[in-house]
């Protein structure tokens, strides 16, 4: 089953095996930590369903391997950012828009529109849309997205 | 929160059905053990009759009301709108209401979720229940308390302090669906017509809602499906040595043309999938693509479907004083999920339950069943939300390649498509080729019209499952590309009309239906040769129709669009034509299906008269669909609809060469990204005390009309063909 690698996710140390350190860290969230927030879209870095945070960056998971992560790297998803109880402003700011249609993709339009407003907390239109231009939508939730980012950012 | 699942001890007690005890899973309920495989058999089971009270609607010992809905939402928030209609004939709280939805062991056959019927047709079948169920308890109400029923109320889930739990005690309704019924008065609404927040958001955005990709059942394995690399390819041999030396490799499942891998990991699987070495027999069957339309045209006509006949074309036309003779097309589309199609199968006692995101599971559970050669009986489909899916994508086809492989190696499996799958072998939209000749007197007005419609025949009925095709298993042979004849004919008064939908014995590729289905591609061409018409006539376009429309609700959502657009009234196209770029607005307007929700809008366009870009700054759009039950909701699917369709008409074709689809991602069948997406500009026009139409489709029948109509407002050149790429935008601009 491959040796264990130490990983930092969601602000606690966990250690996953596999026997390929080659498996996209998607994989690893998904299947063996049960983190369902980050999505599977389409493996190849196209659609953003997957993004997640390596050190406050976003990140396609589905194109990181294991093997590119260190142990001190801080690794957050979806779920890390906040619950339903307790949401991160941006999560509230999508529930108060009620930003989602299916919702498939909202994982990697929170994820990347969070990262963007720790960098940069007051984008006008041009740059939340710049950022959010390799983030998928097929319902064509585009709008009340925009308007959820703007709101957070307001709330920040 | 979302839902409650229904836990394996979802046993209905006592001696009837109406208990029916739920428990919320927690939220890792991928640890927790997962839906039942079979029905229990204490009691009386639960009724799934769609004309029986019970069949819609279980109350609870807790007093908590269950809603069993065979329609089920695809995104599209209409999961908290029929609750909210349930809950309003009962006068519950949203709190008080669970809601089951597309589990053939528990819900009625309420046909397919497609066409915009859900709240149309499902929902109004549930408020029907509801409706039958308050008259019923009232009536209990009444007998227990000796007072007449006319005096008693509903109130939190009592009549005069009794819950509803004891009035009824273990009993069920065992009531038939009263038509009669009386329904409560919308003046005394006080959920419907209310924007009720969605109740799956909250967990969607926090990653705690259960998609069918994150269920996880015990004992469960993962399989990759190996497609043929062209679609009539057969499979010649296979050398699967190197695969089964992987790690955690369970078997390889050839039956037929069916090729698959099953491992005991999903990135295990996919690994393993790529060291197969399949030898597959060459096929060249597709036409060439850019003889496409050649190859409709020649295709064998099974059948016309004469969809309107009014007056005498034949002898109309050649009198009229101007005749415009014009041919659209309409490119094919794929659905493009975001998730890829996903099921989990598997096989206990002889029984199958399969796990999917199917619109339809009813259908699917007959299918699956001819496919395995089981009875009916013995296939339970469970609907679980997947990745929106705008119409018959491959969920379907998972749950069949899942059912295969879980009989193949006698455990659960769970089959995760790949975006190469998804993208090459989802059903599409089939390319539709539209004929049309028009005829205007000396004054400009339409005297005659004449329009044939090339396309597929069948209507909306079962796909082919791809797994079933391949592996030789019975399978449907007629091809189901929906109903799309509809809106073929016109909305307009005419007074000679003859509109023909020639119905072709084949087409390309697999096809099905894809939101607005025909109603789409057949207003696209109705709505654009209308301005080609109105533009012969010398007539502002919107003007031109109002004189045809003669139908007030048609008038008012036309009459609103236009003032929300503040629309000046001129033809088309505009006068000054300087500049890089040409600016241009164009209208259009359905009755949907000639019987249903008015649409009109306008669309804005800009033109880069030197690169042909199209962009779309701006989109109005004023939708009657009668009752509202939820106005966020519908203005949510409102603007996702046309933010949707302007991405199929500004960008959107599938690609293929002799032997299979080309565009198998996102940078080969690429669609509209943040920066490219309208502001829509929204008016809904709520009628409470009408019946409630469909809301999430009918709007993206105005879309490509309305785009091809403002750009030649602003160029002059006439778009017949979708998608309207740059290259065709060039070679309009070069030839004006
Ligand atoms: S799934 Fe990672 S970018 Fe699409
Ligand atoms: S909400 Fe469905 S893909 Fe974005």
């Amino acid at each position: 089953m491959g040796q264990p690698v130490s990983l930092d996710v969601n602000g606690r140390a966990v250690s996953v095996r596999s026997d390929d350190p080659e498996v996209p860290l998607l994989y690893v969230l998904r299947n063996d930590l049960d983190l369902h927030g980050p999505r599977f879209g389409c493996g190849l870095g196209q659609c953003g369903a997957c993004t997640v945070h390596v050190d406050g960056v976003a990140v396609r998971s589905c194109t990181t391997p294991l093997s590119s992560l260190r142990p001190d790297q801080k690794i957050v998803t979806l779920e890390g950012l906040g619950s339903a109880d307790r949401p991160h402003p941006v999560q509230a700011a999508f529930i108060a828009e009620q930003a989602a249609q299916c919702g498939y993709c909202i994982n990697g339009m929170i994820m990347q529109s969070a990262a963007l407003l720790a960098r940069s907390p007051n984008p006008d239109d041009a740059a939340i849309k710049r950022e959010l231009a390799g983030n998928l939508c097929r319902c064509g939730t585009h709008s009340r997205i925009l308007r959820a980012v703007k709101r957070a950012a307001a709330s920040l | 929160m979302s839902d409650p699942i229904l836990s394996r001890r979802a046993i209905l007690q006592g001696g009837g059905a109406l208990v029916v005890s739920f428990s919320l899973l927690p939220r890792a309920a991928a640890a927790a053990p997962p839906l039942p495989p079979a029905l229990p058999t204490r009691g009386l089971p639960k009724s799934v009759a769609g004309d029986e009270v019970d069949g819609f609607l279980a109350i609870g010992a807790d007093g908590r009301v269950t809603v069993f809905s065979g329609k089920v939402d695809l995104g599209t928030g209409v999961k908290t709108a029929l609750k909210q209609m349930a809950a309003e004939e009962l006068d519950l709280p949203m709190g008080a209401v669970s809601i089951v939805q597309g589990d053939t062991g528990l819900t009625p056959d309420q046909g397919p979720t497609y066409g915009s019927l859900s709240i149309q047709n499902g929902g109004a079948q549930i408020r029907q229940a509801a409706a039958t169920a308050r008259a019923a308890l009232l009536g209990l109400a009444a007998d227990r308390l000796g007072v007449p029923a006319a005096g008693l109320a509903l109130k939190d889930g009592a009549i005069g302090g009794i819950p509803f739990a004891d009035l009824l005690k273990d009993k069920r309704f065992a009531l038939k669906v009263d038509a009669d019924a009386p329904l409560k008065d919308p003046s005394r609404y006080a959920l419907v017509g209310k924007s009720v927040a969605r109740i799956d958001i909250p967990g969607k955005v926090t990653g705690r809602f259960t998609y069918i990709h994150d269920l996880k059942v015990p004992g469960m394995v993962h399989g990759r499906v190996v497609r043929p690399p062209t679609i009539g390819a057969r499979l010649e041999a296979v050398d699967d040595a190197a695969a089964l030396a992987m790690p955690g490799v369970v078997k390889v499942v050839r039956e037929g043309n069916f090729l698959a891998i099953v491992a005991q990991t999903e990135w295990g699987a996919i690994k393993a999938a790529e060291a197969l070495r399949p030898r597959w027999s060459a096929w060249a069957g597709l036409p060439e693509q850019d003889k496409l339309w050649q190859h409709v045209r020649a295709t064998r006509v099974a059948k016309d479907d004469v969809t309107s006949a009014v007056g005498d074309v034949a002898a109309a036309l050649p009198q009229a004083a101007k005749m415009l003779v014009a041919t659209y097309d309409f490119a094919i589309h794929t659905h493009g999920s975001i998730g890829p199609s996903c099921a989990v199968a598997e096989f206990k006692d002889g029984r199958l339950t399969c796990w999917s995101a199917s619109q339809m599971t009813h259908a699917l559970r007959r299918q699956l069943a001819a496919m395995t050669g089981l009875p009916t009986e013995d296939v339970r489909c469970i609907y679980l939300e997947g990745s929106g899916c705008y119409g018959r994508n491959g969920h379907e086809d998972a749950a069949a390649d899942a059912t295969l492989l879980a009989r193949a190696v006698g455990r659960p499996v769970r089959v995760q498509w790949s975006r190469a799958d998804e993208h090459g072998w989802d059903p599409k939209g089939p390319p539709t080729l539209i004929d049309l000749k028009g005829g205007l007197d000396a004054a400009g007005a339409i005297v005659a019209w004449t329009s044939e419609f090339f396309i597929p025949e069948g209507g909306a009925g079962n796909v082919p499952l791809v797994a079933a095709e391949l592996a030789g298993l019975p399978h449907e042979t007629a091809l189901a590309p929906g109903n799309i004849v509809h809106n073929s004919a016109l909305p307009y008064a005419l007074p000679n009309v003859r509109t023909v939908c020639h119905r072709l014995a084949e087409t390309p590729l697999r096809p099905s239906w894809i939101r607005t289905p025909g109603r789409m591609q057949n207003t696209f061409a109705n709505e654009a040769f209308l301005d080609e018409l109105a533009a012969a006539a010398g007539v502002d376009p919107a003007d031109y129709r109002m004189r045809l429309l003669n139908d007030p609700r048609g008038a008012e959502v036309l009459t609103r669009a236009l003032a929300l657009a503040k629309w000046e009234s001129r033809p088309s196209p505009r006068a000054e034509t300087g500049g890089d770029v040409l600016r241009g607005r164009g209208v259009s307007y359905v009755r949907y299906e000639l019987y249903r929700t008015y649409v009109a809008g306008v669309a804005e366009v800009e033109v880069d008269r030197a690169t042909g870009a199209i962009r779309v700054p701006r989109f109005v759009v004023v939708q009657d669909c009668g009752q509202v039950i939820n106005p966020d909701g519908v203005r949510n699917q409102l603007e996702g609809n046309v933010i949707q369709t302007v991405s199929r008409v500004l960008k959107e074709e599938v690609t293929f060469d002799r032997g299979a689809v080309t565009s198998l991602d996102w940078a080969s069948y690429p669609i509209l990204a943040f920066p490219e997406v309208p502001e829509v500009v929204m008016e809904l026009i709520d009628r409470p005390t009408e019946k409630p139409w469909g809301a999430g489709e009918p709007a993206a029948a105005i879309v490509p009309s309305a785009i091809s109509n403002a750009v030649f407002d602003a160029t002059g050149v006439r778009l017949r063909s979708v998608p309207f790429t740059k290259a065709k935008m060039l070679e309009g601009l070069r030839g004006v």
